[in-house]
């Protein structure tokens, strides 16, 4: 009987993994089972040009349906597996049915994190949505006409995107932060201030280091009329025609915990995609991964990750050993202008930046001993590539050389 | 339909049958042609979809903006003939085109 080997999660990860196994010539059988209606698609496009309605639903699809069937890959959508019966290397499917498996991979992404807010009525409100799916999206677009006011909760990179999408479209938009400047966690100051004021000029409202205390509803219970807030101790109410909410996300670790493989912010797994069972590999958003890179474990989401995990992952399955050595890495893109950032910041003791934060492009590098542990490189395409290559080289520089705009950052490695 | 013939680093042929008006790097994700990442899905900001078109197809395709060049620049294993193959689209004129693939799209 041939090896079957079945991928929970048709997305950016699932997809790419039973694209890879083939490429390389596995062939068993490869079942790729997705809860959403749609086959493995881009997420990035949903908070910037599908929104906007520039990028069309097909557009959105990696790949057509026709090459899953042409190569073999038994994609089953709308198909939601509850259980794993490691004993027997069995799935529960919500239909009811079972499917056996010799090899298991779980690459079920996350879902958009909840407001936290106590005595929130359970039955859906209209107007409170977040940015994960295609549904996501088409649930809130008849919403996003010019005048409505929206209220964004977060201001990370996919609630920024939002929001510039929203005043290209006429809305109205207030952002809340919880941090007393966006992108705390991601980024240095300079570029905070950058972002904070390229969303400023084009009539953004932002109120930073807010808490938010509840939502006013109307009397139905079904729509959000406002949210309270309070900043600095002093309470305020924000009129909303919707509310968005982007604090971040959940990785969909259930059905790993509830198998009993490791779970800590993500499914644990080695540096080939494994847990803590042999048969079962974890990759993408779901999964916690030693970095070669950082020097310690953690969990991406982004779709770079998705693909570099994917790749490690069938190399292990094709019996090959090929841990990565990838470099983090993530873009943005907002009014036009394309933000490009790789590495990691954490534990930098210098910012050096080029070009100028007052104009409408700059690069900020992140140092700790004059090595370059990240960079942020804004409106400056030609700049990132280079500064990729410095990331990875870990080569010391010139700090002088570095701030100077006028020398090519591709000289400085070396 | 266009055909456009991909070669991998150590010669391998893959030709595939591309739709029009879609890109070079997407005719290749549909067939499932090794050696393209496309890791930013056609946007121009990853530079892992990069190949070099063939000497004699290099006048019938249309040159590259500013961000395709800038992004190409510090690529890595660049060439004279290097393109962003998620910049390049699909036409009649292009039936037959050679695009070969670099020895790696993410690293030396
Ligand atoms: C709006 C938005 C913008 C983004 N922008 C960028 C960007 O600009 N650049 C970037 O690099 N990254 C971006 N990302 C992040 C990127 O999309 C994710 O990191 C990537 O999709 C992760 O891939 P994945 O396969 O791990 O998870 P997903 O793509 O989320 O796929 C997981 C799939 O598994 C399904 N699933 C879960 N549980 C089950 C189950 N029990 N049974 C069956 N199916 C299940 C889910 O429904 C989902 O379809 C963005 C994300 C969002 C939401
Ligand atoms: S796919 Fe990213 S640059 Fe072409």
């Amino acid at each position: 009987m041939d090896e079957r080997i079945v991928i929970v999660g048709a997305g950016q990860a699932g997809g790419e993994l039973a694209a890879g196994l083939r490429k390389q010539g596995y062939p068993g059988r490869i079942v790729l089972l997705g809860d959403e209606p749609h086959p493995p698609y881009q997420r990035p496009p949903l908070s910037k040009g599908f929104l906007l309605g520039k990028v069309a639903l097909a557009e959105l699809y990696l790949k057509p349906l026709a090459t899953y069937e042409r190569f073999d890959i038994e994609l089953r959508l709308g198909a939601r597996v509850e259980a794993i019966d490691r004993t027997t290397r069995a799935l529960a499917l919500q239909d009811g049915s079972r499917l056996s498996y010799d090899k298991l991979v779980l690459a079920t992404g996350g879902r958009a994190r909840r407001l936290p807010l106590p005595g929130l009525p359970r039955a859906p409100i209209e107007n409170l949505f977040s940015v994960r799916s295609i549904a996501d999206i088409e649930a809130m677009r008849a919403k996003f006409v010019a005048g409505n006011r929206l209220v964004l909760v977060g201001g990370g990179y996919v609630g920024l995107e939002v929001a510039a999408v929203a005043v290209q479209l006429g809305l109205r938009v207030t952002v809340l932060e919880a941090a007393p400047r966006l992108l705390a966690r991601v980024t240095g100051p300079e570029v905070s201030t950058f972002i904070e004021q390229l969303h400023h000029e084009r009539g953004v409202d932002f109120r930073l280091a807010c808490e938010v205390q509840g939502l006013e509803l109307d009397e139905a219970g079904c729509q959000v009329r406002a949210v309270r807030i309070v900043r600095h101790g002093i309470p305020e109410q924000i009129d909303a025609d919707l509310v968005l909410v982007g604090i971040g996300l959940v990785p969909n670790t259930e059905l790993a915990s509830a198998a009993g493989l490791a779970v800590d912010d993500g499914i644990v797994v080695d540096e080939y995609a494994c847990t803590s069972d042999p048969a079962i590999l974890a990759i993408g958003d779901c999964a916690n991964q030693p970095s070669a890179f950082a020097g310690g474990r953690l969990r991406l989401e982004s779709v770079p990750n998705a693909i570099e995990h994917a790749r490690v992952a069938a190399a292990t399955l094709m019996g090959k050993r090929e841990p990565s050595a990838a470099i983090p890495w993530f873009w943005s893109d907002q009014y036009g202008l394309k933000l490009q950032m790789v590495g990691l910041s954490a534990g930098y003791e210098q910012c050096v930046t080029r070009g100028s934060a007052g104009g409408k492009e700059f690069s900020a590098f992140y140092l700790k001993d004059n090595r370059i542990l990240a960079a942020d490189v804004l409106g400056r395409p030609a700049e990132f590539m280079a500064a990729k290559r410095l990331v990875a080289s870990r080569a010391q520089v010139d700090v002088t050389r570095l701030g100077d705009a006028a020398v090519p950052l591709a000289s400085l490695a070396a | 339909m266009p055909k456009i013939k991909f070669i991998e680093a150590d010669g391998k042929e893959h030709e595939v049958e591309a739709q029009e008006g879609q890109s070079v790097m997407q005719a290749a994700m549909d067939n499932l042609v090794p050696g393209i990442v496309a890791e930013c899905g056609g946007f121009a900001s990853c530079a892992t979809c990069h190949g070099y078109v063939d000497e004699a197809w290099l006048p019938k395709v249309p040159p590259p903006d500013a961000a395709e060049e800038g992004m190409i620049a510090c690529a890595y294993h660049v060439r004279p003939t290097s393109r962003l193959t998620c910049q390049i689209t699909v036409t009649p004129a292009l039936d037959g085109l050679v695009v070969r693939l670099p020895l790696s799209q993410t690293s030396e």
